[in-house]
């Protein structure tokens, strides 16, 4: 919110300087955004007529204007704004001006072929407002060069503070005076808002109420009042001037006057020119009806939303905007001046559905004081007596204002409790009756009852709050934080330190983490197995970016694609994180997940002196997998491995990983039909890991680690191969032979693989190298053949092959 | 022949024959061709028999000289040959150790800036005696906001921008939580309850001290805001526990993190609805240069919000608020980690762009500890 130094003052009798008030606003909540000494920023702008603007020649929305800024010649300016037209007057910023809005210095040039020598400007670009919607548009009487500051008397600092929700109170420069005298800045000044008496009965009757019951009721109060025979047009110089400093475009008089009671005092207004009512207005729920808005948008409103209306329809969207049918204008005569009070729920929620920003809304939705609501049409119609004249009629007024009225119980003790700071009491009861709060009670703990425009305030600890920020939380003294009398437990769980090896693991085997986003397209997630309702954003902020992630995979191979689109086929990145097989929290699990594109293998990649790295494969793939389960503490030789490959993999080229009844991943190549349709070049070896899938480790008896078992024996080695079918694995051949001798056989290795005709068709040879360790004496040669012999029988009867001889 | 004559034969012989030896072969040759049971020495020494005996006394000292001799020049001959054989081979076995070798798996691999700032925060809080609480990323209204003490409708919800799920298998709708403090919930309330998953932390009875990193949403994207970001937050909840001892933690956090010996900070009254009082905490920073430095300048940077835990909260999980209290912050990750390394543009944490993590990320083995060293 912004408000001038000027303003402020006119509710705060204060010797403060600039720099002191913003330093303390900060200090107590309201924190400055930003202060600026308007006239020095802007004071090279001047007012200008433009004498003449014909359209470009080489350009549709441009127009060549001849500029008079009082300099006695004609300047020749380029402009794009749609209202840049002969006669206007506007203001002009010379070449070597800066343009605050637009983070520039103007300079001499030329815009296609045209001579412009400077700038006509909007709000915007002088930061006055945020209207760029064309050029500022002056009265035709105004003087030609002039400095615009001091025609628009735009002088002093401007203050720009941003009010958290919980303080509608400080909405109004006359809320923002309280909290600074409460802090001892100044003293507040008592605004006159008794009763002005009337001239006769109100022509228009106090507005029914006519909501249905079960429809809801957004209105407490409603209060108008009929002002007949005043004289509009355009406001005085000093209420335009301080519209025009906060950003503010003066209307009219009327219009002005309720956004100078809106801005000063918090409390919104809305008037209408009576003489366009149709009948008596009704407050009632709207219908499925379209309304003309006054920011010139029509909206389709529903049975949620308040409506002021006529017997032609809705005259203005309840404490959120007026409409155009009824607007006043420099014409009107008689106004009907609203001053209501509404449920602040409801007009945000309307807010919200309708998307309006007003600055009603604004205040509205947070909360304005209950007790303003007939005093700030009091108030409004003084000004307009001031202001047009003009005969005030008896107010119309209907419903009832809701007050919370709490009192709460106040231990003085609270504060020390709560921020550590010890305050004298009779601080604590300055501060709390500067800012409005009564007190009643002695001793240690106070009765204190809140005041109607903090209805934020509804306990102890917001009572602390309020003396703090008035003390200063920099005046808490530090102190340290204890240690629990215990060492501290273990900080990380099982899931946490599993995440955190994975990581190290992966990149130490030479794998880039990425962090990819959580959502994914509809389509790459249906295709990974998910895509499910309950996973997919009702209000996603893009395309590709809408459902949960099933799987990281799409997230990597996207990342995948961006690189080889930047050269770098050979890719090697890996991601732990989140996916979500279900919208319940037991359907959230950590993955690891990782990939490699084109020769990006552990040892390198890409050509070499040393040899030409290979394209990545299912084994590249297998033993990233293999790696991180090992640095998890389990043995991929040890889990079960399926030739059961995940549905993105090279169906020949890929497995799953188990234990169990339960899946713990997946590793492979990725399905060249996926590829192509992924638009991913060149080969992808890719694993999943479900990192909570892996059991819980058991719950050791003891720390102490097994004996260790040295025999003094020689251990000997017996090669083997073996003609088998095509299909019989590696693996099964492995378990038969481990398990021929499982006292003797300490490790079988496959040393070599091939096929070939002479091994016949759908053959192949599996060579196998067993280690036999003696455990207490040498073995005979007989002993040795007769282990030979049993590897041999569990080999081929598993196998169905032969021994190669 | 006089003996005198065939010795000198023998001699002259053997040095020519040794001259041209070229090999350990063939000098082991010339051995046996002189030495050996059948050698031209051995000839000469079985000559010695049919002396008589002064004869062969005059004789058998020139012959064994000889044998001497010749053992001792086949011996040197052999040793020069060995020595320049192995000479010739460290020659030819000679390579260009400038040759590059392909880069490590280690030298290639990176840890992605928000997981190592995690680490960090994990070490200096484990110090404090704190421990690591997680919870979904997919929430109920009621843990996201209403028991955080956001009214329905309130505007503070809007200052949230948040990410809602289309309605679920068990007809709940769901919000992508906005902030990570819906883990203070689960880790406060009163429940016997199992968590629905182990990931998730079970609640805690006080005193209660976690910190909560974790993945967190809102609908918002800009050069500064991306749609999903990263934020930790830390509890204190037991009896006594205040704002005095929250800035002792802020503080002796923030030295610890930047690794800078000082720290000012400023404390802001604010609103959040979760806490009462509430602040924004700005850290005193040098803007001047391309880079923010922390710990020195004029400048105020906003870098976290905190307060002591609403009493509503506290009633919400089921706790006295008249008996126990505490304090609660959180602060962007992804935010203080581009302040510390300065990494300019939030957008490019989360492409997989491999040079920016090759730039950005940090060593496979860089393990953020407090005795080794937060980093390096």
């Amino acid at each position: 919110m912004k408000f001038t130094l000027d303003w402020l003052k006119e509710h705060l009798d204060t010797d403060a300087s600039a720099d002191e008030i913003g330093k303390t606003l900060t200090m107590i909540g309201l924190e400055l955004e930003g202060m600026e000494d308007q006239g020095k920023a802007l004071s090279a702008f001047v007012t200008a007529h433009i004498v003449s603007a014909t359209q470009h020649p080489n350009a549709d929305k441009l127009r060549v204007c001849k500029v008079d800024a009082g300099t006695g010649e004609l300047i020749d300016v380029v402009c794009g704004a749609p209202n840049a037209r002969t006669g206007l007057k506007s203001v002009f910023a010379f070449p070597g001006t800066y343009i605050p809005g637009k983070d520039m210095t103007i300079g001499k040039g030329n815009i296609r072929g045209q001579v412009s020598n400077g700038m006509l400007c909007s709000n915007a670009e002088l930061e006055l407002s945020n209207d760029h919607d064309g050029i500022i548009e002056l009265p035709e009487d105004a003087p030609i060069g002039v400095k615009y500051t001091d025609y628009a008397g735009i002088d002093g600092v401007v203050f720009d503070i941003s009010i958290t929700p919980n303080r509608g109170d400080a909405t109004g420069v006359y809320g923002i005076a309280r909290d600074l005298a409460a802090f001892g800045l100044g003293t507040l000044k008592a605004t006159d808002m008794s009763p002005v008496p009337s001239r006769g009965k109100s022509p228009i009757a106090p507005l029914p109420q006519q909501f249905s019951a079960d429809e809801p009721k957004a209105i407490r109060k409603f209060a108008g009042r009929y002002l007949k025979g005043i004289k509009n047009g355009p406001s005085p110089a000093w209420l335009q001037q301080r519209l025009r400093a906060v950003g503010l475009r003066p209307i009219n008089t009327i219009v002005d006057i309720t956004n100078l009671v809106s801005l000063g005092w918090g409390r919104p207004l809305h008037a209408y020119d009576a003489d366009k009512l149709d009948g008596q207005p009704v407050l009632r729920n709207a219908r499925n009806e379209a309304f003309d808005a006054l920011d010139n948008k029509v909206y389709t409103l529903d049975e949620t939303m308040t409506v002021i209306a006529d017997d032609t329809g809705p005259l203005c969207l309840g404490g959120v905007m007026g409409g155009i049918r009824s607007g006043v204008t420099d014409g009107t005569v008689n106004v009907f001046m609203e001053c209501a009070s509404w449920d602040p729920e409801l007009i945000a929620r309307t807010g919200r559905k309708t998307g309006i920003v007003s600055d009603a809304r604004y205040r509205l939705e947070r909360n304005v004081d209950p007790a303003l609501t007939e005093p700030g049409l009091e108030l409004a119609t003084r000004l307009v007596l001031e202001l047009c004249g003009g005969e005030p009629m008896e107010p119309a007024i209907s419903g009832e204002d809701v007050f919370p009225d709490t009192v709460v119980t106040f231990p003085l003790a609270e504060v020390k409790r709560l921020t550590g700071l010890t305050v004298e009491p009779m601080i604590v009861t300055a501060i709390l009756s500067r800012l409005g709060f009564e007190m009643s009670g002695k001793g240690d703990v106070l009765t204190v009852k809140v005041p109607s425009w903090r209805p934020d305030v509804t306990q102890k600890a917001d009572l602390v709050e309020e003396v703090m920020r008035m003390v200063g939380v920099d005046n808490v003294p530090v102190e340290p934080l204890a240690r629990l009398n215990h060492v501290a437990p273990r900080m990380l769980t099982n899931i946490q330190n599993r995440r955190r090896i994975a990581r190290r693991a992966l990149a130490a085997r030479g794998l880039d983490e990425a962090v990819t986003w959580s959502f994914i397209s509809h389509d790459d997630a249906t295709r990974f197995g998910g895509g499910s309702e309950g996973l997919q954003l009702a209000n996603a902020i893009a395309s590709d970016m809408t459902d949960m992630r099933p799987s990281l995979l799409p997230g990597l191979l996207a990342a995948a694609r961006r690189n080889a689109n930047r050269g770098i086929a050979d890719l090697a990145i890996f991601e732990v994180g989140q996916v979500f097989l279900s919208d319940a929290p037991e359907g959230q699990h950590t993955y690891a997940t990782g990939l490699r594109t084109g020769t990006a293998r552990l040892a390198g990649s890409g050509r070499h002196w040393s040899g030409k790295a290979e394209p990545v494969g299912v084994f590249d793939a297998k033993a990233d997998l293999g790696a991180v389960l090992d640095a998890l503490g389990y043995d991929i030789d040890k889990v079960q491995l399926f030739a059961e490959p995940a549905p993105w993999s090279h169906p020949g080229r890929g497995g799953r990983v188990a234990q169990g009844p339960k899946t713990l991943g997946w590793f492979g190549e990725l399905h060249p039909a996926w590829a192509a349709e992924l638009d991913i070049a060149g080969p992808v070896a890719a694993f999943e890991l479900d990192l909570d899938a892996l059991p819980e480790p058991r719950k050791k008896a003891t720390k102490t680690k097994p004996a260790l078992d040295l025999s003094a024996l020689m251990p000997l080695t017996r090669d083997f191969a073996f003609v088998v079918d095509k299909a019989v694995t590696a693996g099964a051949i492995l378990k038969a032979a481990r398990g021929a001798d499982k006292a003797l056989i300490r490790d079988v290795v496959v040393f070599d693989v091939f096929e070939g005709s002479h091994v016949g068709e759908g053959k192949k040879s599996v060579a196998i190298e067993v280690t036999i360790q003696p455990s207490d004496k040498t073995l005979t040669e007989e002993e040795i053949d007769r282990i030979s012999a049993g590897i041999i029988a569990a080999v081929t009867k598993q196998s169905g092959g032969v021994l190669r001889t | 022949m006089s003996l005198h004559d065939q010795i000198d034969l023998i001699r002259t012989n053997l040095d020519f024959k040794l001259k041209v030896a070229t090999t350990e072969q063939h000098v082991e040759q010339l051995r046996i061709e002189f030495l050996g049971k059948k050698g031209s020495v051995s000839a000469l020494l079985s000559t010695l028999g049919a002396m008589d005996a002064e004869e062969r006394k005059g004789a058998g000292a020139q012959i064994n000289l000889l044998k001497t001799d010749v053992a001792q020049a086949i011996e040197e001959r052999a040793t020069i040959l060995k020595s320049a054989a192995l000479d010739a081979r460290l020659k030819a076995e000679t390579v260009d150790i400038t040759l590059p070798l392909q880069p490590a798996p280690t030298a290639r691999g990176r840890i992605h800036p928000i997981s190592q700032t995690i680490d960090e925060i994990t070490a200096i809080f484990s110090d404090m005696g704190f421990s690591i609480a997680e919870g979904p990323d997919i929430e109920t209204d009621y843990f996201n906001f209403t028991a955080l003490n956001f009214p329905e409708g309130h505007p503070a919800r809007e200052m949230h921008d948040t990410f809602f799920m289309k309605m679920g298998a068990d007809g709940v709708k769901k919000v992508l939580r906005t902030h990570t403090s819906p883990v203070q919930v689960r880790v406060m309330q009163k429940t016997n309850e199992k968590p629905a998953a182990s990931y998730i932390t079970p609640a805690m009875d006080p005193p209660i001290r976690v910190v909560m990193p974790g993945r967190t949403y809102r609908n918002d994207s800009d050069q500064t805001h991306t749609p999903m970001f990263h934020q930790v937050e830390g509890l204190v909840i037991d009896k006594s526990s205040h704002i005095g001892q929250l800035r002792w933690v802020l503080e002796e956090f923030l030295k610890a993190y930047f690794e800078v010996p000082n720290v000012t900070l400023r404390f802001r009254p604010s609103f959040f609805p979760f806490t009462e009082p509430s602040m924004e905490v700005d850290v005193q920073c040098d803007r001047s240069g391309s880079e923010v430095k922390i710990g020195e300048g004029s400048d105020w940077l906003e870098i976290l919000g905190c307060g002591m835990v609403h009493p509503n909260v506290v009633r919400n999980a089921g706790l006295d608020p008249d008996i126990y209290q505490g304090f609660a912050w959180g602060m962007g990750i992804d935010r203080i980690a581009m302040l510390k390394y300065g990494m300019p543009d939030l957008r490019a944490f989360f492409d997989g762009d491999q040079r920016w993590l090759d730039h950005y990320g940090f060593r496979p083995l860089d393990l953020p500890t407090l005795f080794g060293g937060l980093s390096s």
